[in-house]
């Protein structure tokens, strides 16, 4: 049974902040969208832009990334240096046809559940109207020209999948 | 250290927790376990009522055991409430316990969302990520961090000079640091405390002398904290000495200086005494002040031009002084750096400032005064020698106490400051000895929630203080009939009468909230700490860890956490001296290895990384020329790995492949 | 005993790495004395039908360098493959499509249009376009169709080894063939050049400062550059640190920064992302403002980052093509 597409965001939390903002939002009981996806790191400084890569070309159709507001950061400036790679990644990224809207950089402080909430609702919500980026499905649609299929280049998981009615 | 990593034969462990109804409700557990037991790798796959508990760990252990596991994941509540529960009872049944993961499906899930099959869709994504990035986890040891023995308190009202007193006595060295030139906090200010009607000043002086006379206490007041470096069980602390121009181990408190300045009356603001009386340009903040020391302003003292030394004065304060030559004109800032390895932030609170509340008239109208104002008024050792006489001259005979000024508002604090009501009442019970006037007491809620509050709000019931339900809306001097001219009116809705009422007094009380200091934000990235929504210091957990920061090493006593009482607030200072005792104790931390480290045969010594770590952890080793990273520095933050653009540094419990696996698994499939 | 066969073929490429062959000079009799050549489109005739008509796995190795951008180098790649007991992707082309990968930015469309009508030295008001099947005088000939993706070898057929290089070096190609030939390999998949980045074998290395923090980049055009500087100091991006030596750091000893072209380590998964990593992890300000500044040094961070993988980059493409 086909389900309606809905965005699959992944989240990239810095556990200091946005994953324990997370935890308030979840304490507090707010309400938001079931769309995100969260890896928990210790710092959004941790967050290589091949993760960020790695997350399109499996699927994601959006990428947040949550850090301490600057000044905050519980190591010092591991926040700063995110931002610096978010810049010149977000540019890079819409020469390469993905629009700014899918990869997003909040601030968001252990205490802020409520703008986790509200983050997390706006970002689904505008995934939503710009319509899935599905790159496994291009990436598919891409190789149908070749006469064969080419060779996996990493070993395919093996995974039997039960399908969910 | 080598990055081989053995991860043949994985055997996982996965376990969902319904707790109780809270996850079970929103995800369906059981489907939960069925489809991850599908999962390669995958031994057992188990959903259980209460995995934290006692039975549920045992479980874990047993089945450790039984299915020669070497894995385990755990889909329950968040980390940060119980990974460290799980990781015990991984380590209690005979596994390394870094090859345990937990996934976070209550707060992140079951909790926030409102679709079952949403939950559920999410909660496989999340355990699907986690079972393949278990199967990466290699064994690891918890780094032991040695701890400085030494504490550093930052403040000395009540909070600070209780933990600094109960370190002092277990034997341990305590510094305590305090802005103001002497000790006391709010409280020294305060006339008597509720519900005992205990005098503030007998029951806090003793300790303060304490504080001043401990062998083991450092008493700096006039002083700030200016830098904090290092890390858990290693600060490096500098601290300003403020100038006071007088020689603190000289000066004997006998103020015969004051008494000779050349100003013959005192002429200048009185903080203390919330502006209510005069002062000297030399002067004791208080007669009980500790340090029994006085100091000079030199704003106002004749001897400098705005603060710069013109030696202008005959200086009569010296020559009083005689032999014991305290006073020293040049004295110059003093900037002082200690080693200490746990800190106790007590920086207390300000009150509410009523200027932004114009309505009620403070500062339009004499005869409005605030809460602490009145505290001064009614002490003995006040300006007025605690005769409430009022700005214009009279005594009042009827007063209004206005309860929640700055309090349970939108427009200014939201949050209540859980002591007004009970000072409020205090005052009133106060200002009724000293003046028999009709007192009414403006509230929205009496509360009264401590030990014997309830009892002392009955008391003021029989004494005939008057007490209206309603928040006032104004206090104007503008009379509609001839009894209200030359009074303050107070106009109120009375919410059980069903009216709106004026009232008119003498002396108008504004029971003012309390809030975080002015410069909250400024001494929490001092002491790298989060404030909450409100400003307030953040705790590690507002029921678990009231008095532990995010930052290990680092407490929080007092009103500086929250608003509070007394008896709450030397509660938490007494919490915050046995956490930091259960560091010095131990003398070591334990910290979680996640630590990151170079691999020398792949590095290639760019030096990308090298400016990059806040710790300076990174260095650059002379013979091989690679990059080194002193693992006993590394916090971890991973900002390294990251950047080294040939992949060449690991970080232990977060390196790539685990980050990668846990990406492919929550994209796997819909 | 007869000698090993050898074959080398050339696709999406620019003819660089045949001129590494050949600058074997005098070293390419070792080679010659040593194996069969069997096929050489650069030097020697052939016909698709001898390729055809030799056994499976009878060429010993095959060196293919270019990428894959038509149907006939597909087939000449699936060919090749069912034809060699080794197939070597060759240059970067082939391993990770190189510089036609840059075609990956635009449609195929776009790209014919441009070549046949809009280029400023193009005379064809006809707008006449190559066509896939001609017929005149009975007879058809046939054109191979552009492919609408550029692919790396391994995107299109199994590869056993990879020797990097814009072209490879002389050095490099000769140290590959000997090993194949004394059977001494490497496990398959691997890369046959040391899986350490270009800074440890940069002579410019102990220039480059430990708190090297960047205000401004500048092209190599945009400024007089330093012979003996580590570029990066002079605020030119090179990309030594995130690519593979084994290249003696040619391009380096010419003054002029490395360009990424033997690929990422091992460890990386995409050679773009990390070096964007490592630049902005470094750069100086910490404001939106400022940071845009900089940045605004790199113009083309496709150009600059994936000069020679963006067809093996994890994104491989422009995604709304």
């Amino acid at each position: 049974m086909t389900k309606e597409w809905t965005p699959r965001i992944v989240a990239f939390f810095c556990n200091w902040c946005t994953y324990t903002a997370a935890d308030l939002a979840g304490v507090s009981r707010m309400k938001y969208a079931a769309n995100t996806r969260t890896i928990r790191l210790m710092c959004s400084g941790r967050v290589d832009p091949q993760f960020i890569l790695e997350a399109f070309a499996r699927g994601a159709d959006g990428v947040l990334i949550g850090g301490c507001h600057p000044n905050d950061c519980h190591y010092g400036e591991g926040n700063y240096k995110m931002l610096r790679r978010f810049a010149l990644l977000q540019r890079m990224l819409q020469d390469l046809g993905i629009g700014e809207e899918r990869l997003r950089l909040e601030w968001i402080s252990a205490a802020e559940g409520e703008k986790v909430k509200s983050v997390i609702n706006d970002m689904v919500k505008k995934i939503t109207a710009l319509g899935p980026l599905d790159l496994p499905g291009k990436c598919a649609d891409w190789d149908r020209e070749l006469t064969e299929l080419a060779p996996a280049v990493e070993p395919a998981p093996v995974e039997s999948e039960v399908t969910h009615a | 250290m080598d990055k081989v990593n053995g991860n043949h034969d994985v055997r996982i462990g996965f376990y969902v927790c319904q707790c109780g109804h809270n996850i079970a409700a929103m995800v369906d557990c059981a489907e939960l376990a069925k489809y991850v037991g599908q999962l390669p790798n995958v031994v057992l796959s188990r959903d259980y009522k209460y995995m934290c508990s006692d039975p549920g760990q045992e479980l874990i252990q047993k089945d450790i055991k039984e299915f020669g596991l070497n894995r385990i994941v755990v889909a329950s509540c968040s980390p940060l409430l119980h990974e460290h529960t799980f990781r015990s009872a991984v380590e209690a049944g005979g596994l390394n316990p870094f090859f345990f993961h937990m996934v976070n499906i209550r707060e992140h899930v079951s909790w926030v969302h409102t679709d079952r099959a949403e939950a559920t869709a999410k909660a496989r994504a999340l355990a699907r990520a986690a079972i393949r990035r278990v199967a990466h986890h290699r064994a690891l040891e918890v780094k032991k961090v040695p701890v400085h023995p030494d504490v550093l308190v930052v403040g000395g009202g009540i909070a600070g000079i209780h933990a600094a007193l109960t370190l002092a006595k277990a034997g341990k060295k305590v510094y305590l640091v305090e802005r103001e030139p002497s000790i006391g906090g709010h409280m020294a200010k305060f006339d008597k405390t509720f519900p005992t009607l205990d005098c503030a000043a007998c029951i806090l002086t003793p300790k303060m002398s304490e504080v001043g006379s401990h062998p083991n206490i450092t008493l700096w007041s006039h002083s700030e904290v200016v830098k904090m470096d290092g890390y858990v069980g290693n600060y490096t602390v500098k601290i300003k000495r403020k100038p006071r121009y007088i020689n603190e181990d000289l000066c004997t408190g006998c103020q015969e200086c004051i008494s000779h300045c050349v100003y013959k009356e005192p002429k200048f603001h009185d903080d203390f005494n919330e502006g209510l009386g005069k002062r000297k340009p030399v002067y004791i903040p208080f007669p009980q002040a500790t340090p029994q020391v006085v100091l000079i302003d030199p704003e106002v003292c004749l001897n400098f031009k705005r603060g710069v030394l013109t030696d202008k004065c005959k200086k009569p304060c010296v020559e009083a002084c005689g032999d014991r030559k305290a006073i020293d004109f040049k004295q110059k800032e003093e900037l002082k750096e200690i080693k200490v390895g746990t800190i106790i932030v007590a920086t207390g609170f300000q009150t509410f400032d009523v200027g932004r509340m114009p309505q009620y008239g403070y500062g339009r109208y004499p005869n409005v005064y605030t809460a602490l104002e009145v505290e001064r008024l009614v002490n003995a050792s006040g300006p007025t020698a605690g005769d409430v006489i009022l700005r214009d001259g009279c005594h009042p005979k009827s007063i209004g106490i206005i309860h929640c000024v700055g309090s349970r508002d939108k427009n200014t604090n939201r949050w209540c400051s859980r002591v007004c009501c009970m000072y409020s009442m205090k005052l009133a019970h106060l200002l009724k000895e000293h003046t028999e006037a009709e007192i009414y007491n403006f509230y929205i809620d009496i509360r009264a929630p401590g030990k014997g509050y309830e009892e002392f709000y009955d008391k003021l019931l029989e004494e005939g203080v008057h007490f209206i339900r309603g928040r006032v809306g104004e206090v104007t001097d503008w009379a509609f009939i001839p009894e209200e001219e030359g009074k303050l009116v107070i106009r109120v809705e009375d919410t059980l009468a069903g009216v709106v009422r004026r009232i008119p007094v003498d002396m108008v009380v504004l029971a003012t909230g309390l809030e975080p200091q002015a410069d909250a934000q400024d001494v929490r990235r001092l002491f790298n700490m989060s404030c909450g929504s409100e400003g307030f210091f953040l705790e590690r957990h507002p029921k678990l860890a009231p008095v532990n920061t995010f930052t290990d090493g680092v407490y929080l006593a007092g009103c500086c956490q929250s608003p509070k009482d007394i008896p709450d607030s030397v509660a938490q200072a007494g919490a915050a001296a046995a956490e930091a005792m259960v560091l010095i104790d131990k003398g070591h931390i334990e910290q979680e290895p996640n630590t990151a480290f170079v691999v020398e045969a792949e590095c290639s010594g760019c030096k990308s990384c090298i400016p990059l770590c806040p710790y300076t952890a990174i260095t650059l080793n002379e013979g091989s020329k690679k990059a080194v990273i002193n693992e006993a520095l590394c916090k971890g933050c991973g900002t390294c790995v990251a950047a080294c653009p040939s992949g060449s540094i690991v970080q232990n419990l977060f390196d790539d492949e685990e980050v990668f696996s846990e990406i492919q698994g929550v994209l796997a499939y819909d | 005993m007869p000698k090993p066969k050898v074959a080398f073929y050339w696709c999406a490429s620019c003819g660089g790495c045949e001129e590494t062959v050949v600058d074997l000079a005098e070293d390419i009799l070792g080679v010659v004395e040593k194996v069969d050549i069997v096929l050489w489109p650069v030097a020697m005739d052939f016909k698709y039908k001898d390729v055809g008509a030799m056994a499976d796995q009878s060429i010993f190795a095959t060196l293919l360098n270019g990428a894959i951008r038509s149907t006939e180098q597909e087939a000449m790649a699936h060919l090749l493959r069912r034809k060699s007991r080794y197939l070597i992707a060759y240059g970067s082309c082939a391993c990770t499509g190189g510089i036609p990968g840059l075609a990956n930015q635009f449609p195929r469309e776009q790209i014919l249009k441009f070549n046949y009508e809009d280029a400023p030295s193009v005379v064809n008001e006809a707008k006449t376009r190559p066509q896939l099947v001609f017929e005149e005088d009975g007879r058809r000939p046939h054109l191979p169709e552009l492919h609408h993706v550029v692919r790396s070898l391994d995107q299109v057929v199994a590869v056993d080894y990879y020797i990097p290089g814009c072209p490879p070096t002389p050095k490099l190609t000769l140290a590959a063939v000997a090993a194949l030939l004394d059977g001494r390999l490497p496990p398959k998949g691997s890369v046959l050049a040391p899986d350490i980045a270009l800074c440890e074998e940069c002579p410019r290395r102990d220039s480059k400062p430990t708190d090297l923090s960047f205000t401004e980049f500048k092209r190599p055009h945009q400024k007089l550059l330093d012979p003996d500087q580590c570029f990066l100091t002079q605020g030119v991006v090179c990309m030594g640190p995130a690519t593979r030596q084994g290249c003696e750091a040619q391009c380096i000893a010419g003054n002029m920064p490395c360009t990424g072209c033997f690929g990422g380590t091992d460890r990386v998964k995409d050679q773009g992302a990390k070096l964007l990593s490592s630049l902005c992890s470094n750069l100086g300000p910490k404001e939106e403002a400022g940071i845009n500044q900089v940045l605004a040094g790199i113009p083309d961070p496709v150009g600059t980052f994936y000069r020679y993988g963006l067809a093996r980059s994890l994104l491989r493409r422009k995604v709304d093509l």
